[in-house]
């Protein structure tokens, strides 16, 4: 049955009312040659258990959902507790455009606010924006908060940041004054270490820790070195469990932190939707892009919740807003804020031990097979580069044909890394699986 | 009424000039703080920074909106009034005195004298009344 929402009578008098005959006639305009003048090619319609039996064996073809899988580089596979699903589902957050007015909005702003709350104690920074779209658009607008900022127009990024992370930034800021160059990866540590490109017109020194590579940088001789010749230091972070065991990029130093959420919870789908997360010095709050939820006080003492500093959004600057973000990413930012609080400091902190841990335990196994070691010396958290003698495309393939996803080759990225691979390890890899990968390795 | 001093020139965009020398010091009149509100935060240029006439050099945000400022003389900013970064109600209490906001080295020194006199700037605000 088809859902037309007027009946014939009314499409009739509408139809009449423009002096038309008939619906086709409102479609004259359009040449003849260019329509489809046949049914669409599609199914008939099909009974209930028809579409669930259909659907059900398509999901059967993703058979990557079910085999065990050391697959990070930017996604990655975390156990989300049932209350997260359970509550973003209640119709108030679920299907409502995020509303922000808080006559009618308090609890929509209350979690937005904890969300904010949260990402600062995360990060070590002092404020937080209501979110971004996600990580590499989170990154972008850093680049471009930092030239205001600044006042600066060269950003320094290490090519140790995720690659499409810096292609997205790159798409991003192609029109305006960025000027952005690319500093290299220490080929022994996998860490950023050639400095030479940071100079007095540099507005910002972008790096990510843990990086591609999963190494951690060492943020506070970054934030020093950036510092000296006045640009700021951008943290980048995907993968925000590591948030749990790692000293915070504001504690090193950093000026901006941006990052990833879709570790909070979040379901790896496709790659997304995910959620960003934007943080930085209240020093610099007006310089921030996105929406911010703040608390206030009536004149009766009632605590309330309302977005503030809405002068920089764009329906107020127009073109001189920070920038043209206008919304959040809503209903994943709630997500991740119940993944978080139902967490707590004491299980993220469990959960990023037990990633490290497994992380730690794969890789010793995998070096104590023969031609197999890591590709960098540098502190890891849960994933790093080991390096094979053949090409790792074939390692995996063969990997993969005992029924599970290895890793991710570098070559992908990374041109003259054909024997490197990216493994990442989980709290949701069991040692049965690290071994049986071992295993399909040696 | 506002206070509309003798002293100083005026801008159509209500801003007042003090001129010495070459050096213009300006800010916003009365007029316009009062019809702004609440001066929360003002948005300034930086020394060195140079400025057409009629430029924006800068936003004024009230509780009730942003505003852009604009320096009615070219030139190129000598002095910021860093002072309203912690009290920019300053624009409020004090426009002529305490709220000053930058000071600038005119391109041309004589380019004030096309601006309005402060007679003519009040019969410019009471013919556009209401």
């Amino acid at each position: 049955m088809r859902y037309i929402p007027n009946s014939p009578e009314e499409r009739e008098e509408m139809l009449a009312s423009v002096g038309l005959a008939a619906a086709a006639d409102l479609f004259k305009s359009i040449p003849a040659g260019v329509k489809l003048d046949r049914r669409l090619d599609v199914t008939e319609p099909l009974a209930e258990p028809e579409v669930i039996a259909a659907m059900e064996a398509m999901a059967a073809k993703n058979t990557a959902a079910v085999k065990p899988s050391f697959l990070g580089a930017g996604v990655y596979s975390h156990f989300s507790p049932t209350i997260v699903d359970h509550l973003i589902q209640r119709s108030e957050f679920f299907t409502s455009y995020t509303p922000y007015q808080p006559e009618i909005s308090q609890g929509t702003l209350q979690y937005i606010f904890e969300f904010q709350t949260l990402v600062c104690q995360l990060t070590g920074m002092e404020v937080a924006n209501a979110s971004m779209y996600d990580g590499s658009t989170a990154m972008a607008e850093a680049y471009l908060m930092a030239q205001r900022v600044t006042r600066r127009d060269k950003i320094v990024v290490a090519e140790s940041v995720h690659p499409e992370y810096r292609e997205v930034a790159r798409t991003y800021t192609q029109h305006g004054a960025a000027e952005i160059v690319s500093i290299p990866f220490d080929d022994k540590s996998g860490r950023v270490s050639d400095l030479s490109a940071l100079d007095d017109k540099t507005a910002a020194l972008v790096v990510q820790s843990p990086n591609f590579f999963g190494c951690i940088e060492d943020l506070g001789t970054l934030a020093e070195a950036a510092h000296k010749v006045g640009a700021l230091l951008v943290v980048v972070v995907t993968e925000a469990i590591s948030f749990g065991l790692l000293k915070s990029p504001g504690a090193c130093g950093a000026d901006i932190v941006v990052g990833e959420g879709q570790s909070f919870g979040i379901p790896m789908g496709f790659g997304g939707p995910h959620v960003g997360l934007f943080a930085t010095q209240e020093k610099y709050v007006r310089q921030m892009p996105g929406r911010l939820c703040g608390v206030g006080y009536d004149k009766n003492g009632n605590r309330g919740f309302v977005l503030t500093l809405s002068t920089r959004e764009q329906h107020i600057r127009r073109e001189k807003a920070t920038s043209n973000i206008c919304t959040n990413q809503g209903l994943i930012a709630l997500a991740a804020t119940i993944y978080m609080e139902t967490m707590g400091k004491q299980g993220l902190r469990e959960v990023a031990t037990q990633n490290a841990l497994k992380a730690e335990y794969a890789a010793k196994q995998i070096v104590a097979i023969e031609g197999f070691s890591l590709a960098f010396s540098a502190p890891k958290f849960n994933e790093f580069v080991v390096r094979g003698t053949k090409p790792a495309t074939e390692v995996l393939e063969r990997v993969r044909g005992e029924g599970i996803i290895g890793g991710l080759a570098l070559s992908k990225y990374f041109g003259g890394h054909h024997n490197d691979f990216l493994v990442c390890v989980t709290e949701t890899n069991t040692r049965e699986q690290i071994d049986s990968l071992v295993r399909a390795l040696a | 009424m506002s206070k509309i001093p003798e002293n100083l020139r005026y801008s159509k965009d209500h801003e007042w000039v003090l001129v010495d020398s070459d050096i213009a010091t300006i800010g916003i009149t009365d007029y316009a703080q009062n019809s702004l509100g609440d001066v929360v935060y003002i948005d300034m240029p930086r020394v060195g920074d140079t400025f057409g006439s009629h430029e924006a050099f800068g936003s004024v945000e009230s509780v009730k909106a942003v505003s852009e400022i604009f320096t009615p003389l070219a030139g190129e900013i000598t002095e910021v009034n860093d002072g309203l970064n912690d009290t920019p109600e300053a624009v409020n209490s004090d426009p002529y005195g305490k709220g000053w906001m930058i000071k600038l080295r005119m391109v041309k020194a004589g380019d004030a004298d096309a601006m309005l006199s402060a007679e003519e700037y009040e019969e410019y605000l009471s013919a556009n009344a209401e």
